[in-house]
C-alpha cells in the first residue's frame, strides 16, 4: 500500500461532472505536475480552481480539491479533480495520472484502505460499496444509514445482551462456591434467549426488506405462449427489449430488464411460456420458467381472455404461491371467452389498459409503502444476512438443547457460536477468508 | 556443577526440578528454607475450577501435584458436576502441615535432585547466556542452565495498614538484589501485589452460626495412578460466614487506612482475588459478601478466613472480624495482609518459557505474573521439561490452546502479558470442552512417555484404557435393545419417554435423560467407570467435540503461519503504530499468535498478512 492510486471516482457515462481520486502519499506531488497550480501550498479541505495540461496543451479547466492526511476517506492524501464530463476527456485525465506515478485502483481499494487504515469498521465497508452499487433512492438512503454504523449498532446491542448472559454464566462456573450470585440455570436462561431470538428474527425479516430494496425485486412474467407476456414486459419497461411476435414460443431467452418504480428497483424477468413440450429448444425455456418462479419475488401470470383456461393455466395458478401471485388477463379489447374465480385484473396492452393497476398490485403485493416508512435498519447484503441466519440457528440449537435437558457449559457452547457470528456481521471477530470475500466485490472509486 | 538449578521451592520449583531430575539432569534445587518447599501461604487448598484441571494435566505429565494432594487433604470436592463435562474441576482441602512434607518425601526420592539452602542474589551470564547462579554470601554455583521459581519473594513487602515491612510471606527473607540485577541484564521488572485473609483460632469460633460445606460423598483423586487415600466419612467440614452492614460500616470508616486506598502500595493487584475493601467500594449496594473459614491443618489450631484479604491496620482488622457473626470472640492468630514483589515482563519470555533475553535461562509461576499453586506448579512443569529438552538437544514441549489449560496459561502469558496477577479460568480456554477434567490423561500421557517422564507401566494402563473405550464404543454401535414389555415397564417406571423402535444403545445415549448406568440393566457393560464416562461424553456431545476438533484444526492451521524472526515491524506500512509496538515487542511466531494479542487489531492483521506474502512469498 505505498503506491499512489487513482480511479475515475463517478459512474461512467456523459455526466455533468466527472471525479478522479487520487490517494496516496505522492497524491498532492502527482497532480501538481500536471495542475495549473502548485498543490503542496494548499490547506487542507479546500477547492482550488485550475486547469489540467498535457505538456503545453490545456486539457480541461477543472476544481481540485485536496485533503490532507489523516481526515481523509482513506486516512492518506487525497486529491479530486472535478473535469468537466465527457468520457474522452475523463480518461485523458487518468492516463495523465497515470503517465505521471499513479497505480490505477484495483476495484474497491479506497475502501479497502479505509479499512485497513482502520478507518471504517467491515459493516461500514460494505455500505460504501452498496453506496456506489445503489441504484434507486431507497437504496442509497438505506446504504447511507448503514454507513451511520445503524446494523452495526443493533448488532453490538444485541451482543452485549448476549455477553451479559455468557458472563453470568462463566460467573456460575468459574466461582460456584459463591450462592449470592444469581445461578442461571436452564429455566431463567430460556426466557432471555428467545429473547434475543425474536430480536434476531426481526432483524432477519427487516434484512429481507433490505434486500429487496438493494439488490430490487424480481417479477417473473408467465403464462401461455402467445398471450403477450413480452408486450406487457415491454410497456413496463418502456423499451423494446424483448422481442415480440405473434408466433408462439419465440420468447425463448429470459430476457431481463429493470426500472425505477417509485423508488424501488423493479428487475422483470420474461419467460417462454411454461408447458410440456418436446421441443428441446423451449425445453430449456421452461426449465428456467420454473426456476423463474421459485426465485421471483412476484409472479405475474399473463392469461388470454380470448381463450378458454386450460389445463396447463390452472396448473400454473396452482404453481403459484398466493403470496407472490398476480393474474393479469389480457386482451381486454377481445371477446370475453375466459370464466376465472381467482382475483384478477384485466386490461391490454394495445390500449394500455389495466396497467396502473398491474403497477399499483406490485406495490400492494410488496407492501413497499411500509417498507418506505419504516426505519431503514436492514442488512442488506447476502453476506450479513447469511451470518445471520447462522447466528439464529445457534440460538435455536441452545433452545431446543434447553428443551431436552442438556448441560449449561453444552448450552453456552451455541450462545458463544451465536455471538462468534454476530461479531463477524461487524467484523469484531476476525475470519481469515472474509476480508479476501469482501473487498473482492467492491466496485472502483468510493 | 549442575545441568539445571531451580531456584525457589515453591509450588512452580517442586515441579520444575523434579521432572527435569526425571528426565535425567543432575539436578540443584535451591531454597531459603528446605522447611518450607511447597509451603502454601495462601488458601488452604489444591485445584478449583479450571485449576483443578490444571493439576490434571501435571499428573497426566508426571508432575507431583496431583500425588502430593491425593496424600494430603483432607475433604475433597467435584466443581460444577451438574453444569456439564467441561467444566468439571476437582478441588481439596490440603492439609498445610502434610503437603509440604509429602512433597519433600516425593523430592527425595529422586537420586538426580539435590535440595540445598541459599539465597539466590545474582546470575552468571556470559555473552547472554546463562552459566550459574551467585548466593548472598557469594557462593558461585554453576550449572548449564537456571530456572527462577522465586514467587514473592522478590524485592518483597508486607503491607499491613500504613506498616511496610521487606520480607516474603510466611515470615521468610526475601531477595534484595535478584530483581535489580535481572534489570541490569535487561529484562523489563514490574510491581504486583497479592494479598492473605486471617487465620482465626479454632477454639474461638461460634460454629453453630455457621452453615456447614461439606466434602463429596462420591471418592476422588487427582491423580491417575493412586487410589483414594482417605475416608469419605472422615473428611473435615468448612464453613459458610457472610459479611453484614456492620463490617461495611467499618471498612468505609477506616478505608483510608488501608494500605491499598491510603496510597502505601504501588503494585498492581489481581481483578480476580480482591480484598474485601475492594468488594465493598466496588460493590457498594451488595447487602453481603460470602466468605468461607476452613481449617488449615487437621495438626494445628488456625482457621483460613477466605474472601476477607485485607490491607486494613490491626485494629481495624479486630472490629472487621468481631462484626462477623460466629466470630464475635474470634482470636486473630495471623493478621490479613497484602504482598508487594517483583516481577518479570512474561512478554519477554518464549512459550518454552525459556527467556528472549538470555539463553538457557527459565522462568515460571509469580515471577512470571501468574497468581496461584496450580498456575506455578504447571509452569515450573513445562519448564523444567523444557530445560531438559534444551539441554538434550530436542525441541521444546508447546502445549497447544486445546490440549492443555497449561498451553492456554502459557499462551496467554506469552502474547498477551499480564497487567495484574493471572489467574486461570474456564472461560480463558476456548477449547474447554476438549480440555476436560477427565482427559488429561488422554490428551497428555503420550507425550510424557515420550518425554520419558511416564513410566512404561503407566503408558501401558493408558493404552488399556483407549482400547477399553474404543471396545465399548463399538459394543453401543452394534447392540440394541429390544423393546420388550419388561423394558417397557422399566422405561415407564423412570418417567422416560419409551423409544419408538428398537434403537442401538448409541442412539439411546444420546438422549440428555439417558445414561449408561440406566442402560446396564439392560446390557451388561464390563468397564471401568472412567471408561464408561469416556464413552458416554463422546457419545453425548459428539457433534460439540466434532466442531471444537475442527475449530482447533482451524487454528492449527493459521498456527502454523510462521512469522520469520528477522521481520521488521516498522517497515510494515499502515500498521497502527500501537500494533507495531506491541508486535516488535512480543514478537508472535505465528499469525495465530499475532492474531490474540490485545491491541492487534483484525485489520492489522490483514495487513501483516498481505506484507508477509509480498516480502516473503507466504501463503
Amino acid at each position: 500500500m505505498e503506491d499512489t492510486i487513482c480511479a475515475i471516482a463517478t459512474a461512467p457515462g456523459i455526466g455533468a461532472i466527472s471525479i478522479i481520486r487520487v490517494s496516496g502519499k505522492e497524491a498532492l506531488d502527482i497532480v501538481t505536475k500536471i495542475f495549473s497550480k502548485d498543490l503542496k501550498k494548499a490547506k487542507s479541505h479546500i477547492l482550488l480552481y485550475g486547469y489540467i495540461y498535457n505538456h503545453e496543451e490545456i486539457v480541461d479547466e477543472v476544481l481540485v480539491s485536496v485533503m490532507l492526511a489523516p481526515k481523509t476517506y482513506t486516512t492518506e492524501d487525497i486529491v479530486e479533480i472535478n473535469s468537466h464530463g465527457g468520457i474522452n476527456t475523463t480518461n485523458k485525465i487518468l492516463e495523465l495520472l497515470l503517465e505521471n506515478g499513479c497505480r490505477l485502483a484495483e476495484a474497491g481499494e479506497f475502501t479497502k484502505r479505509a479499512f485497513l487504515n482502520g478507518r471504517i469498521d467491515l459493516t461500514e465497508a460494505e455500505s460504501v460499496n452498496d453506496l456506489i452499487n445503489a441504484k434507486t433512492d431507497v437504496a442509497r438512503r438505506l446504504a447511507l444509514n448503514n454507513l451511520k454504523g445503524r446494523v452495526s449498532k443493533d448488532i453490538r446491542n444485541l451482543r452485549s445482551k448476549i455477553t451479559d448472559i455468557m458472563a453470568n454464566i462463566e460467573v456460575n462456573i468459574d466461582y460456584p462456591e459463591y450462592e449470592d450470585i444469581e445461578i442461571v440455570t436452564n429455566e431463567t436462561l430460556l426466557p432471555k434467549l428467545e429473547d434475543v431470538l425474536a430480536n434476531l428474527q426481526e432483524m432477519l425479516k427487516n434484512s429481507y426488506n433490505g434486500k429487496l430494496i438493494k439488490e430490487g425485486i424480481n417479477i417473473a412474467i408467465v403464462g401461455s405462449p402467445n398471450v403477450g407476456k413480452s408486450s406487457i414486459l415491454n410497456r413496463l419497461l418502456d423499451e423494446d427489449k424483448a422481442i415480440v411476435t405473434d408466433i408462439a414460443g419465440t420468447t425463448r431467452d429470459i430476457v431481463e430488464g429493470s426500472v425505477n418504480f417509485n423508488g424501488f428497483l423493479l428487475n422483470f424477468i420474461d419467460t417462454a411460456g411454461i408447458r410440456d413440450t418436446n421441443d428441446t429448444v423451449e425445453k430449456i425455456g421452461v426449465e428456467k420458467s420454473k426456476k423463474a418462479i421459485n426465485e421471483a419475488d412476484i409472479v405475474i401470470i399473463v392469461l388470454n381472455n380470448n381463450e378458454k383456461l386450460s389445463t396447463y393455466e390452472k396448473e400454473l395458478i396452482d404453481l403459484v404461491p398466493l403470496k407472490k401471485r398476480i393474474i393479469f388477463v389480457n386482451k381486454s379489447d377481445l371477446n370475453n371467452v375466459l370464466t376465472l374465480d381467482k382475483e384478477y385484473i384485466i386490461g391490454n396492452t394495445i390500449e394500455e389498459k389495466g396497467l396502473d393497476l398491474l403497477k399499483e398490485a406490485i406495490n400492494k403485493k410488496l407492501n413497499l409503502e411500509n417498507i418506505r416508512e419504516q426505519d431503514m435498519t436492514y442488512m442488506s447484503n447476502v453476506r450479513q444476512i447469511d451470518l445471520l441466519k447462522k447466528a439464529i440457528k445457534e440460538i435455536e440449537n441452545a433452545i431446543l438443547n434447553i428443551h431436552k435437558g442438556t448441560p449449561i457449559d453444552i448450552v453456552e457452547i451455541d450462545i458463544t457460536n451465536a455471538w462468534n457470528l454476530l461479531g463477524e456481521i461487524t467484523g469484531d471477530t476476525y475470519k481469515d477468508e472474509l476480508l479476501d470475500t469482501l473487498f473482492s466485490n467492491f466496485c472502483i472509486g468510493k | 556443577m549442575y545441568d539445571v538449578i531451580v531456584v525457589g521451592g515453591g509450588h512452580a520449583g517442586c515441579e520444575a526440578s523434579n521432572i527435569a531430575a526425571k528426565m535425567g539432569m543432575k539436578t540443584l534445587l535451591l531454597t531459603m528454607n528446605k522447611k518450607n518447599i511447597a509451603d502454601m501461604p495462601c488458601n488452604p487448598s489444591i485445584g478449583g475450577t479450571a485449576k483443578g484441571v490444571i493439576v490434571r494435566e501435571i499428573d497426566a505429565l508426571g508432575g507431583l501435584m496431583g500425588r502430593v494432594a491425593d496424600m494430603s487433604h483432607f475433604q475433597i470436592k467435584m466443581l460444577n458436576n451438574s453444569k456439564g463435562p467441561a467444566v468439571r474441576s476437582l478441588r481439596a482441602q490440603a492439609d498445610k502441615r502434610v503437603y509440604p512434607k509429602k512433597m519433600l518425601e516425593e523430592l527425595e526420592k529422586n537420586p538426580n535432585l539435590e535440595i540445598k539452602e541459599g539465597l539466590v542474589e545474582n546470575l552468571i551470564v556470559e555473552d547472554n547466556v546463562v552459566k550459574g547462579v551467585i548466593l548472598s554470601d557469594n557462593t558461585i554455583v554453576k550449572s548449564q542452565s537456571v530456572i527462577l521459581t522465586t514467587g514473592t519473594y522478590t524485592k518483597a513487602n508486607i503491607l499491613i495498614g500504613s506498616e511496610n515491612t521487606p520480607g516474603g510471606p510466611h515470615g521468610e527473607g526475601r531477595s534484595n538484589y535478584l530483581s535489580d540485577n535481572l534489570k541490569k541484564l535487561g529484562l523489563n521488572i514490574k510491581r504486583l501485589k497479592t494479598g492473605t485473609p486471617q487465620r482465626i483460632k479454632k477454639g474461638s469460633i461460634d460454629f453453630t452460626q455457621m452453615h456447614e460445606e461439606k466434602g463429596d460423598d462420591t471418592y476422588w483423586t487427582f491423580s491417575h495412578d493412586l487410589k483414594p487415600q482417605y475416608k469419605i466419612n472422615d473428611q473435615q467440614k468448612c464453613y459458610l460466614v457472610y459479611t453484614n452492614e456492620k463490617t461495611h460500616e467499618i471498612i468505609r470508616k477506616h478505608l483510608k487506612e488501608s494500605a491499598m486506598y491510603g496510597g502505601y502500595a504501588t503494585g498492581v493487584g489481581p481483578r480476580y482475588c480482591p480484598s474485601i475493601e475492594d468488594k465493598i467500594v466496588r460493590f457498594a449496594d451488595k447487602e453481603r459478601h460470602q466468605l468461607f473459614l476452613e481449617p488449615e491443618s487437621i495438626y494445628y489450631d488456625e482457621w483460613y478466613l477466605q474472601g476477607f484479604s485485607t490491607s486494613m491496620p490491626r485494629d481495624v482488622q479486630e472490629k472487621m472480624v468481631h462484626s462477623l457473626k460466629g466470630l464475635e470472640n474470634a482470636v486473630i492468630t495471623k493478621y490479613a495482609y497484602a504482598i508487594e514483589y517483583d516481577a518479570i515482563d512474561s512478554l519477554q519470555i518464549k512459550a518454552s518459557l525459556e527467556n528472549k533475553i538470555i539463553e538457557n535461562l527459565f522462568t515460571a509461576g509469580q515471577i512470571n505474573g501468574t497468581s496461584g499453586y496450580e498456575e506455578a506448579a504447571g509452569q515450573g512443569l513445562i519448564a523444567g521439561i523444557n530445560a531438559a529438552l534444551k539441554l538434550q538437544g530436542k525441541e521444546p514441549l508447546i502445549l497447544k490452546r486445546n490440549e492443555a489449560y497449561i498451553g492456554v496459561l502459557i499462551d496467554d502469558l506469552v502474547t498477551k502479558g499480564v497487567t495484574d496477577p493471572y489467574r486461570m479460568l474456564t472461560s480463558r480456554a476456548e477449547f474447554r470442552l476438549i480440555l476436560r477434567h477427565d482427559n488429561a490423561d488422554l490428551r497428555l500421557r503420550a507425550m510424557g512417555y515420550e518425554l520419558g517422564t511416564i513410566s512404561k507401566e503407566q503408558y501401558q494402563r493408558l493404552n488399556k484404557k483407549i482400547k477399553d473405550i474404543e471396545s465399548l464404543m463399538q459394543e453401543l454401535k452394534e447392540n440394541k435393545l429390544t423393546i420388550t414389555k419388561e423394558v417397557k415397564d422399566i422405561f415407564t417406571s423412570h418417567n422416560l419417554e419409551l423409544p419408538k423402535r428398537n434403537m442401538t444403545y448409541e442412539e439411546l445415549l444420546k438422549r440428555p435423560e439417558i445414561t449408561l448406568n440406566f442402560l446396564s440393566q439392560f446390557h451388561k457393560f464390563n468397564y471401568s467407570d472412567e471408561v464408561i464416562e469416556q464413552g458416554e461424553i463422546a457419545i453425548k456431545y459428539e457433534g460439540y467435540i466434532k466442531k471444537a476438533n475442527k475449530e482447533a484444526e482451524k487454528l492449527q492451521k493459521i498456527e502454523e503461519k510462521q512469522i520469520p524472526e528477522d521481520i521488521d515491524y516498522q517497515k510494515v506500512r499502515n500498521l497502527a503504530s500501537e500494533a507495531k509496538q506491541k508486535l516488535s515487542e512480543i514478537r508472535p511466531r505465528t499469525i495465530a499468535q499475532a492474531s490474540r494479542i490485545s491491541g492487534v487489531n483484525p485489520a492489522d492483521i490483514a495487513i501483516l498478512a498481505v506484507y508477509l506474502k509480498k516480502e516473503y512469498n507466504h501463503d
